[in-house]
């Protein structure tokens, strides 16, 4: 745990640039996210943000710069998806968190099986801890709803539940949640900005992306604004008032 | 009423369940109308001797299909890896190097497949219809257009192996037929191939973001048919104990016809051996069941078109009463209660 204290950031990017083809979808980004920060991302669409957060999450690399990882430089042409499982990054895609027509307990550990040498699925392993996260974890109450259904019997705010779920079971140090709150009911937008609190006291980290600016301003300690592959601002929630940052981001929509 | 309803769903929930039921109603059927045919042993000894190539080939089959693709050609695979195993025997004398060169020329074909379309990015569709054509094109090239006769490897262990008959009765292709169906259910139902495959077939890009490596389990899959047509194509080479040139076509639109039946879904994300199994056996044992009712050869096609339309149907209405009430359900449901 010592040793723990001593890491200052979660994740640290240094000049990323990502070109698809000839265009840039990121230009010279640079960010630091503490061990214990939560960082509000926000930019209109087509800002990079999901660019980012691909590349943080190992989806594919950028095509320069650096990325640290509890301030350690990760090398590029290895790291992947199943390396940021590793490095303990976790995200929860926007609509692309779940299989839909997949078993619960499948779409807990896909990419991550707990498989025997020949690489076969230990089910009754899976299932068991499947349940342990939907019942006892998240206090899942869905009426006839196991660890066997299909994803596509849920509700939005289920599947949110079940991916945030598997995020906290897998004990990361950086939760990603892009867009959580969009599908959901205001009762369940508050439950999900209660489990970000939650990120906080544990001592870990997270990027929230939303549109929501009300519910970003309310739990972000610093907040990085991404417009057309730049960013063009980072603010300490010190410094600005919702009201400013509302102006701020209105003047990005216009143009300038 | 709804207690019904909810058997029902129930019931549907058993892997290939539907198609079973109408395997039996068939099977009943036919010897109904055909009891001097379908009372006796010999017919279903007939079925098994010449239904195992088109169901290995359903059976590998309903991976592509799972994962959201489909390949054309392997129905050429058939007469390549058919060609090699005959070229190979002939010219060495050994039998097993002829067989793992089938194998691998299988392989080959499905390489390319696999890299055409998860590395270049051609539909599966395209990409093997082309395959489709050279691989055949190149067989009657080597071959010189010839269909060649291997009678001498009827003494080897091999054949006795594979197409012998077990007691003198039971042909040893339908039971690796079986070992093939059980053992891929396992790697469909229960390894990490299988499980990459279903997310792949149900959202690339779930898939992706969840750590599956789409372009590399792609690749596999295609390698993967290749050799399991190979082997089909081997079987049905020593069954005969001759290569021709064409021994492959006859078995495409069957083969497909054999994975709809028994429930895989063209939307990718779902397949069931056991409905292929059967599925095959249905589309196999058709013929032959319609000629033996007496009600004439010419009717075959037009019987399987019945056959495939309904049980798609069936398949559909059925999975359909499964999403009753949940509609419901979802209203009274809240997550997260102790965030």
């Amino acid at each position: 745990m010592a040793e723990k204290r001593k890491i200052k950031n979660a994740v640290k990017m240094i000049n990323i640039e990502k070109y698809f083809g000839y265009t840039a979808a990121l230009k010279g980004v640079n960010l630091e996210i503490g061990v214990n920060e939560i960082v509000g991302l926000i930019g209109d669409n087509g800002a990079g943000k999901s660019t980012l957060i691909k590349i943080i999450t190992g989806v594919f690399p950028p095509t320069n710069g650096e990325i640290y990882i509890r301030d350690k430089k990760v090398s590029l042409r290895d790291y992947n998806v199943k390396q940021a499982y590793k490095l303990g990054i976790e995200a929860v895609f926007q609509d692309k968190s779940l299989g839909e027509k997949q078993d619960l307990w499948r779409n807990f550990f896909i990419g991550r099986q707990i498989t025997n040498r020949l690489g076969f699925i230990k089910v009754r392993e899976e299932k068991e801890i499947a349940r342990k996260i939907m019942f006892d974890m998240i206090g899942f109450r869905g009426v006839g709803i196991t660890a066997e259904s299909k994803a596509n019997k849920l509700s939005g705010g289920e599947r949110q539940g079940i991916a945030i779920g598997r995020a906290m079971y897998f004990d990361a140090e950086l939760i990603i949640l892009d867009e959580p709150t969009s599908a959901l009911s205001l009762k369940e937008v508050r439950k999900v900005l209660n489990f970000v609190r939650k990120i906080k006291e544990s001592g870990r980290a997270c990027i929230y992306i939303s549109h929501i600016l009300s519910d970003v301003y309310e739990i972000s300690d610093k907040f990085i604004i991404l417009d057309r592959g730049k960013i063009v601002a980072t603010m300490k929630k010190s410094e600005v008032t919702i009201k400013e940052l509302n102006e701020f981001m209105l003047k990005y929509a216009h143009g300038k | 009423m709804k207690h019904l309803k909810q058997s029902i769903a129930k019931l549907v929930k058993i892997e290939g369940l539907t198609i079973i039921g109408v395997f039996i109603a068939l099977m009943t059927l036919f010897i109904i109308s055909a009891p001097r045919v379908f009372t006796g042993y010999r017919i279903y000894m007939s079925f098994l001797q010449t239904v195992p190539p088109l169901l290995i080939l359903a059976l590998g089959l309903t991976f592509v299909i799972s994962a959201g693709e489909m390949d054309l050609s392997f129905s050429a695979i058939i007469a390549f890896s058919g060609f090699m195993f005959c070229y190979v025997f002939r010219t060495f004398g050994t039998p097993w190097l002829a067989f793992i060169l089938a194998l691998s020329s299988g392989a080959l074909v499905g390489l390319v497949n696999g890299w055409m379309v998860a590395k270049i990015g051609i539909p599966s569709i395209m990409a093997t219809l082309a395959a489709q054509f050279f691989w055949n094109g190149l067989t009657i090239l080597l071959s010189g257009g010839l269909s060649w006769n291997i009678k001498e490897i009827r003494p080897y262990f091999i054949h006795t192996l594979f197409v012998g008959r077990i007691g003198g009765l039971v042909p040893a292709q339908s039971l690796w037929g079986i070992a093939v169906a059980v053992f891929l259910w396992f790697i469909l139902n229960r390894h990490t191939f299988g499980e990459h495959i279903l997310f792949i077939g149900d959202n690339e890009e779930v898939a992706k973001v969840m750590g599956v490596n789409v372009i590399v389990t792609k690749i596999k899959l295609f390698v993967f048919m290749g050799i399991i047509s190979a082997f089909a194509g081997v079987l049905l080479t020593l069954e005969m104990i001759n290569f021709w040139t064409t021994q492959g076509a006859g078995l495409l639109l069957p083969t497909m016809a054999a994975v709809f039946i028994g429930g895989t879904s063209i939307a990718g994300g779902y397949g069931t051996i056991i409905g292929s199994f059967f599925g095959a056996y249905i589309v196999g044992s058709l013929e032959a069941g319609v000629v033996a009712s007496g009600i004439g050869g010419y009717w075959t096609r037009l019987v399987t078109g019945l056959v495939m339309a309904a049980s798609v149907s069936l398949n559909i209405i059925l999975s359909r009463e499964k999403g009753e009430g949940i509609k419901e359900r979802i209203k009274e449901s809240v997550f997260i209660k102790n965030l």
